[in-house]
C-alpha cells in the first residue's frame, strides 16, 4: 500500500450521486480505501470524505475528474498537516473469558472509548480516533478475539479559515 | 404559469431550443410524446433500429455545430441506443437523448419494458437525468441542452416516465438553468498563454497537433494562422482531421497507429508540441513511454482533466482553443520571431515524407484501397461530407482521402463503432442537404447498421455509400496475418450479402464499378442523381493498411509494408 490520500467534496444532496461518485472511481481503477457520507448545513449539499491509495499525479486526475462531474459542487485534497480526520470504531470482541473482559475494558478505556453494550459473552465498543489509531486498536483486539467491527471511514475538516 | 401535459411541455420545450430534426424510434413508452409531435414543427426522422437513431443525431451533430437529438421507446428502446451514446460523448459531441421510461408507479418493479437506463448510462453521459414530475420537463431539456453544449461537449440522457409525460401540471419554461458545480470557463489565464508563448517562441522544432477540440471551438482559422506564424508543422489526430486544409504546404497528416511517416516522425523529433484539443489518446501516442521523449508538451484544452492525463506537459492553456489559440497568435504576432533554423525542420518534413511513403502496388486485378480514395476525392466538390466506419475503410479514409475544412469528415473516433458511418452520413444530410454525402464503409461495418437504406429512401435523406468490399473483417485479419501467423479466424465475411441486390431490394440504386474510372463515374452520377446509392467497390481480401505503428510500439517504429 503506497500513501494515502483524503480528498473532501461537496455534491447535491439528490438520488444517484452517489452512484455516480463510486461509478467514477469503479471505472478509472482508483482504490477507495474509505468513504463518507453526510448532509451539511445547507440541507441541498452533502460532504463526501474518500481516502485513496493513490500517487501524486493519479490523485490530481482524481481531485480533476471528480471536480468535472456535474453534481459535484467543490472538490479539495485536504493537506494531513491542516486537517483534523476522525473515524469510528464498532467492535464486537468476545469476553467470554474473564481475563479477556478485563483486557478489553482497559484497552477501550486507553483508547478513551465508550462500552456500548454488554453481553454475557462479548462486548461492543465504540472508539473514535484517527485512522492511525483505530488500526492500532483492531490490532489489541484481534488476539482476544473480534467477532465483528464496522469502520464510518474517514471524515475531515480543515484547520482555521480553511474551507471547502 | 399554464396549466399542460408533460408530453405538450416537452414539445414545446423541443421547440423552444430550435429542434428541427428528431431521430428515433418510437414504441409504447413515448406515446404520449409522440402523439404531441404530430401536429408540430419538429421532423421526426425514424430509424430502422435505435443504434441508428443516435448515430444519425451524432452525424447531424457533428456537421451542423447543433445538438443532435434523438429519441427511443423504454427497455429495448433504451437499451439499443446506449452504443451510440458512448460514441458521441467519447468524441465530445453534443447529443440529447430521450428515453421513455414505465410509469413512476411501476418504476423498480421490473414491469414490462422497464430497464434502469440511468444506471445504465451513466458512465458513458456527461450527465444524466429521470424526470419525476411534468412540470420539471422544461427545466430536464434546457438543462440537457446547456450541459451537451456547453465546456467540453457531450452526450446527456433524460428519461421520461411516462405518467410525467400523460399528467398535466403547472408549467413554467425557464430562461436559464443553473448547476452550482457546474460552471465552465472558457476564459484561459492570460499567464498560462504567456507561458506558452515562452516556450514556443525558443521552439527550433515546433509541431502543432490539433484535435477534435478545434473542430468544436470552432478555432480552425486561428490554428492555420498559428501555424504559419511559426511555420510549424500540423499533425492532426483523426477528430481533428480537416481543421487545416490537407493540402496545406503545413500539413504533415495524421499522427497516430496508423498515422503518416512524416507525422509520426516530426512529433517524434519536436522540441516544443502544442497540442491543442486531443485527448492524446493509445492510438495517437503509441507506446507513451516512447512520445515525443524530446519535447516540452503544452497543452490547450477545455477540460482539464485531460492535462497530464496521458502525457505530462510542461504547460497548459485550460480553456476554448479558439480564445486561447488567437491569444498566443496576438502575443507572437507582436514578437519578432527568427525562424531561420524553422526552414531546416521543414525541410524534414519533406525528407520523411519521401522516406515513409508505403510502396504503391500494381499489377493486382483489384482495385487499391488509396488509388479508390483518390478518385472519390476526385469525383466529389470540396465541400462533400464524409462520414467512415471503422476499421481498414476508416484508416484508408484517414490517410487518403483529403479533407479540406472542419466538419466535411467525420469518424467514430474513440469508441471505433462499426455500424456508425452509414447512420452518421445520414444524419449529416437531414443537417446539410445542400451537400453531396459519402459514407466510406468496409462490407463488415456497413452490415451492422444497412437496415437505415429505408430510412434513406423513405426519408429521402440521399447519401452515398463506398463499400470497400474484401469479404473479410479487413483489420482484424490484418492483425492476424502481420501478428498471429495468418492464423484467420472469424473475419471471414464470405460472398453474402450481394450489395446491389441489397441497395435494390431497399429502393436504393446499386453498382458495381470494375474500373477506378467507373467508379468515379459512379460517385459522380450517384451525387448528381441525389439518389440513395451502393458502390459495391470489390478490393484484395489480403490489403493492409500502412503505414502503420505496431501495437505496443513507439511512434518512431513504422512499418511501411509487411
Amino acid at each position: 500500500m503506497g500513501q494515502l490520500s483524503t480528498v473532501a467534496f461537496l455534491v447535491e444532496n439528490k438520488p444517484g450521486v452517489l452512484y455516480n461518485v463510486s461509478n467514477l472511481f469503479r471505472r478509472r481503477g482508483y482504490n477507495i480505501e474509505s468513504i463518507s457520507v453526510g448532509p451539511v448545513e445547507n440541507p441541498e449539499l452533502a460532504r463526501m470524505t474518500v481516502t485513496v491509495d493513490a500517487d501524486s499525479r493519479e490523485l490530481n486526475q482524481i481531485v480533476e475528474q471528480l471536480a468535472k462531474m456535474v453534481d459535484v459542487v467543490s472538490v479539495k485534497r485536504l493537506d494531513p498537516m491542516r486537517t483534523t480526520m476522525r473515524e469510528m470504531l464498532l467492535i464486537k470482541v468476545n469476553t467470554a473469558d474473564p481475563m479477556a473482559r478485563e483486557e478489553t475494558l482497559g484497552h477501550v478505556n486507553a483508547y478513551h472509548g465508550l462500552i456500548l453494550h454488554i453481553d454475557p459473552d462479548n462486548i461492543i465498543a465504540e472508539i473514535t480516533g484517527e485512522p492511525g489509531a483505530i488500526d492500532e486498536f483492531i490490532g489489541l483486539m484481534r488476539p482476544i478475539g473480534i467477532e465483528e467491527l464496522s469502520r464510518t471511514g474517514v471524515t475531515a475538516l480543515e484547520k482555521g479559515r480553511l474551507k471547502l | 404559469m399554464v396549466e399542460m401535459s408533460g408530453a405538450e411541455a416537452f414539445v414545446k420545450a423541443l421547440e423552444l431550443e430550435g429542434v428541427e430534426t428528431l431521430f428515433g424510434v418510437t414504441g409504447g413508452a413515448v406515446l404520449p410524446i409522440c402523439d404531441e409531435l404530430y401536429g408540430s414543427d419538429v421532423r421526426f426522422v425514424m430509424a430502422r433500429h435505435e443504434q441508428g437513431a443516435a448515430h444519425m443525431a451524432d452525424g447531424y451533430a457533428r456537421a451542423s455545430g447543433r445538438v443532435g437529438v434523438c429519441m427511443a421507446t423504454s427497455g429495448p428502446g433504451a437499451t439499443n441506443l446506449v452504443t451510440g451514446i458512448a460514441t458521441a460523448n467519447i468524441d465530445s459531441v453534443p447529443l440529447v437523448a430521450f428515453t421513455g421510461q414505465v410509469p413512476l408507479s411501476v418504476v423498480g418493479t421490473d414491469a414490462f419494458q422497464e430497464v434502469d437506463i440511468i444506471g445504465i448510462s451513466a458512465s458513458a453521459t456527461k450527465y444524466n437525468m429521470q424526470v419525476r414530475r411534468p412540470s420539471e420537463i422544461p427545466y430536464a431539456v434546457k438543462s440537457a441542452f446547456h450541459i451537451a453544449s456547453t465546456g467540453r461537449h457531450g452526450a446527456v440522457l433524460v428519461d421520461l416516465p411516462k405518467d410525467t409525460q400523460i399528467d398535466s401540471e403547472e408549467v413554467e419554461f425557464p430562461e436559464k438553468v443553473n448547476f452550482r458545480g457546474y460552471n465552465p470557463n472558457p476564459f484561459p489565464d492570460p499567464r498560462e498563454m504567456d507561458w506558452a508563448v515562452t516556450l514556443l517562441s525558443k521552439a527550433r522544432r515546433p509541431v502543432i497537433m490539433a484535435g477534435g477540440g478545434v473542430v468544436a471551438a470552432d478555432a480552425s482559422g486561428e490554428l492555420v494562422r498559428l501555424a504559419e506564424l511559426l511555420m510549424a508543422p500540423v499533425t492532426t489526430t483523426l477528430m481533428g482531421k480537416g481543421v487545416i486544409p490537407s493540402d496545406h504546404p503545413l500539413f504533415a497528416g495524421l499522427c497516430g497507429m496508423h498515422g503518416t511517416g512524416e507525422a509520426n516522425m516530426l512529433v517524434s523529433e519536436s522540441d516544443v508540441l502544442l497540442v491543442v484539443g486531443a485527448r492524446m489518446s493509445d492510438r495517437t501516442t503509441a507506446r507513451l513511454e516512447e512520445f515525443s521523449p524530446g519535447s516540452k508538451v503544452i497543452h490547450v484544452d477545455i477540460d482539464k482533466s485531460e492535462i497530464d492525463k496521458n502525457v505530462e506537459t510542461v504547460t497548459r492553456v485550460v480553456g476554448d482553443a479558439k480564445l486561447a489559440l488567437g491569444g498566443i497568435f496576438d502575443r507572437m504576432s507582436a514578437m519578432r520571431l527568427d525562424r531561420q533554423t524553422n526552414g531546416v525542420w521543414l525541410k524534414k518534413l519533406q525528407e520523411f515524407r519521401r522516406q515513409y511513403a508505403p510502396p504503391e502496388l500494381s499489377g493486382n486485378p483489384h482495385m487499391r484501397a488509396p488509388e479508390v480514395m483518390r478518385a472519390l476525392r476526385r469525383a466529389l466538390p470540396r465541400d462533400a461530407l464524409a462520414t467512415t466506419e471503422v476499421g481498414q475503410n476508416q484508416m484508408w479514409a484517414a490517410l487518403y482521402f483529403d479533407a479540406y475544412a472542419p466538419r466535411t469528415f467525420f469518424s467514430s473516433g474513440g469508441l471505433g463503432t462499426m455500424g456508425w458511418g452509414f447512420p452518421a452520413a445520414i444524419g449529416a444530410k437531414a443537417a446539410r442537404p445542400d451537400l453531396p454525402v459519402v459514407d466510406i464503409a468496409g462490407d463488415g461495418s456497413f452490415c451492422m447498421t444497412e437496415n437505415n437504406l429505408a430510412t434513406c429512401v423513405e426519408e429521402e435523406l440521399p447519401v452515398v455509400v463506398v463499400v470497400l468490399n474484401n469479404r473479410v473483417l479487413g483489420m482484424v485479419a490484418q492483425w492476424q496475418r502481420l501478428f498471429y501467423g495468418r492464423r484467420h479466424i472469424a473475419v471471414d465475411l464470405g460472398n453474402s450479402p450481394d450489395f446491389v441486390k441489397l441497395a435494390e431490394a431497399y429502393g436504393a440504386v446499386g453498382v458495381r464499378p470494375e474500373t477506378v474510372e467507373d467508379f468515379e463515374r459512379a460517385v459522380k452520377d450517384a451525387v448528381d442523381a441525389e439518389v440513395t446509392t451502393v458502390i459495391d467497390v470489390s478490393i484484395d481480401p489480403e490489403e493492409n493498411v500502412f503505414p502503420m505503428v505496431p501495437p505496443g510500439k513507439g511512434l518512431r517504429n513504422i512499418l511501411v509494408e509487411a
